[in-house]
């Protein structure tokens, strides 16, 4: 195990070469060297087309892919290597299940309950799904201040309910939702539970068996793997029944003219020529988190989050979405400053070298079902979200800044 | 990068803006929205005899897209619309390729927003006034 302190930003190159103070996290993470060379040593000495070549660089491409497979079981504890899709990021991993067990699973009259905090990645499929098949999509409304009322989950399960699709880690609250007891009503109900995953990954240990979650999806580049890799876990006996979701080479086992007959999962959802490269990245992510432990991650995210909110309570023209308690965070602070528009906000958080993000999100639900509880029209807020390599300095600056906002914009 | 954007004038103009308010004898009106930030306007003008003879907007967003529009409103009262849409232009074009020094002082007080130009980000936010005053424009000067 090493030691998890201020040192780990030497071996991030953009954070050890730039004078900034990179706070936006949760849309992407920076890659550390390991990574960058795990990549750059899969082209330089093993790549070919995997899975189909008998030479031996084929076969090295081959095991470099499966040998991530793997990993990533592991990194989540799935009950099998064969239960991990690679896909290009969470996103598509959605897409992937929507558009398989979803159009394949879901009828008219049927509905998918989605909680009104998920990303559009995880609203968007269903809604879709939803239209073609003539089902519907029931809300779930968090409460204000984002906590998970299971008794409301409960009211809204029927004998119609198909899919549950809800996030792990709320990539605007910041909280984390109890899946372990969704999963428990959900499977009552016979329903399947889909978990996005992409906000949590980085940050907790994920144990996709002990939550119950029956699809469990994530992003490479939110965990310091490259951008175009992500997974979509399911089990098994889901992934067995549902069809193919991109069709093309490499998963089928045979084709005629009149018939097609398709590999096993996962193969069978990875159409083409997939991304050896990516998941090389992502397995040598993996062991970088797994060199230092969640247990420090977590600690380390916290104690930031700590100072942050402690600065942000001093100053009573900030509004913390979600409360200012560090277990709801999860490094992830989003906020409003009153009688600034939060692009404005970060926009002199840019000048002064902070890196943060405005907007809605990609929550647009989320952020205006809050406005309403908030009395503003204003439907977007500033983020900043926390890494293991960020520091307490880091965050002093960003406190600074955020100080200093009202009066530089003349209130 | 130090903040140059947010100035007093752009801040005047955010927070005590002289053109945010309903007009009355509107007989034109267009509905302006940036997505990516949010912002949204409803622009309403009084046009006579092909001049603008007053301008107000109401809306929300940033401080750029509604300083903008507030300064946006300023200068095209008394324009006609040939001259509004060549100002639109102007500005147009000062955020996407640059402008000369005698088009900067056209531009009056809309020139404090030139730096924006180099603000892929904040484009819209500071075009959106001007933007929506030339779509609300354009279809009037085809039938004259």
């Amino acid at each position: 195990m090493r030691e998890l302190d201020d040192k780990v930003r030497e071996v991030f190159p953009i954070i050890k070469n730039n004078d900034i103070a990179y706070l936006d996290n949760g849309a992407t993470t920076q890659k550390p060297e390991c990574v960058l060379n795990a990549v750059k040593k899969y082209y330089n000495e093993e790549n070919a087309n995997p899975m189909r070549g008998i030479y031996e660089l084929s076969v090295a491409a081959t095991d470099a892919y499966e040998n991530a497979r793997e990993a990533a079981a592991e990194f989540i504890n799935a009950g099998d290597a064969s239960e991990i899709v690679f896909t290009r990021n969470a996103s598509e991993s959605v897409n992937l299940i929507a558009y398989s067990y979803g159009m394949s699973q879901v009828n008219e009259g049927d509905e998918i309950i989605v909680s009104t905090a998920e990303h559009h990645s995880n609203l968007l499929p269903w809604k879709h799904v939803a239209e073609v098949k003539k089902a519907k999509v029931v809300f779930y409304d968090p409460e204000p201040a984002g906590e998970f009322d299971i008794d409301k989950l409960s009211a809204l399960l029927s004998d119609k309910t198909k899919i549950v699709a809800i996030t792990q880690v709320s990539n605007v609250i910041g909280r984390i939702n109890d899946i372990k007891a969704i999963s428990k009503l959900v499977h009552e109900k016979g329903a399947v539970l889909v978990v996005d995953g992409a906000q949590a990954i980085a940050h907790i240990r994920v144990n996709v068996k002990d939550l119950g979650a029956d699809f469990y999806v994530f992003s490479g580049h939110k965990m310091y793997a490259p951008m175009g890799i992500g997974v979509m876990y399911g089990r098994k006996e889901l992934l067995e029944k549902m069809p193919p979701f991109l069709f093309g080479g490499e998963m089928i086992e045979s084709v005629t003219k009149e018939r097609t007959t398709y590999a096993e999962v996962p193969h069978k959802f990875e159409a083409g020529t997939v991304n050896v490269g990516g998941a090389v990245g992502l397995h040598a992510a993996m062991d970088f988190i797994k060199q230092y432990g969640f247990e420090q991650i977590v600690a380390r995210e916290n104690m930031l989050t700590s100072v942050a909110l402690d600065g942000m309570r001093e100053m009573p023209y900030v509004d913390i979405i979600g409360g200012d308690m560090v277990c709801n965070h999860h490094g992830i602070v989003a906020f409003r400053v009153e009688g600034v528009h939060p692009h404005d906000v970060a926009q002199v958080f840019a000048d002064a070298g902070v890196c943060v993000r405005a907007g809605h999100h990609c929550a647009e639900p989320l952020h205006r079902y809050l406005a309403q509880f908030a009395g503003t029209r204003i439907n977007s807020s500033t983020r900043m979200s926390i890494a293991m390599y960020n520091t307490v300095s880091e965050v002093e600056r960003f406190l600074d800044v955020l100080s200093s906002i009202r009066g530089l914009m003349g209130l | 990068m130090s903040s140059t954007l947010y100035n007093e004038i752009i801040n005047e103009h955010n927070l005590r803006p002289y053109h945010k308010q309903k007009l009355e004898n509107a007989n034109y009106t267009l509905e302006g929205v940036n997505p990516s930030c949010g912002d949204e306007i409803t622009l309403e003008l009084f046009i006579e005899d092909g001049i603008i003879k007053d301008a107000a907007y109401e809306g929300s967003g940033c401080a750029i897209s509604q300083a903008s529009a507030d300064i946006m409103a300023e200068m095209v009262i008394g324009k006609t619309l040939d001259e509004a849409t060549h100002l639109s232009n102007l500005f147009l074009k000062m955020i996407k390729e640059g402008v000369s020094e005698e088009e900067l002082e056209e531009l009056d007080e809309a020139g404090i927003l030139q730096s924006v130009s180099h603000m892929p980000a904040r484009v819209k936010c500071a075009v959106l006034g001007w933007r929506t005053m030339k779509e609300l424009i354009e279809p009037l000067k085809d039938n004259n």
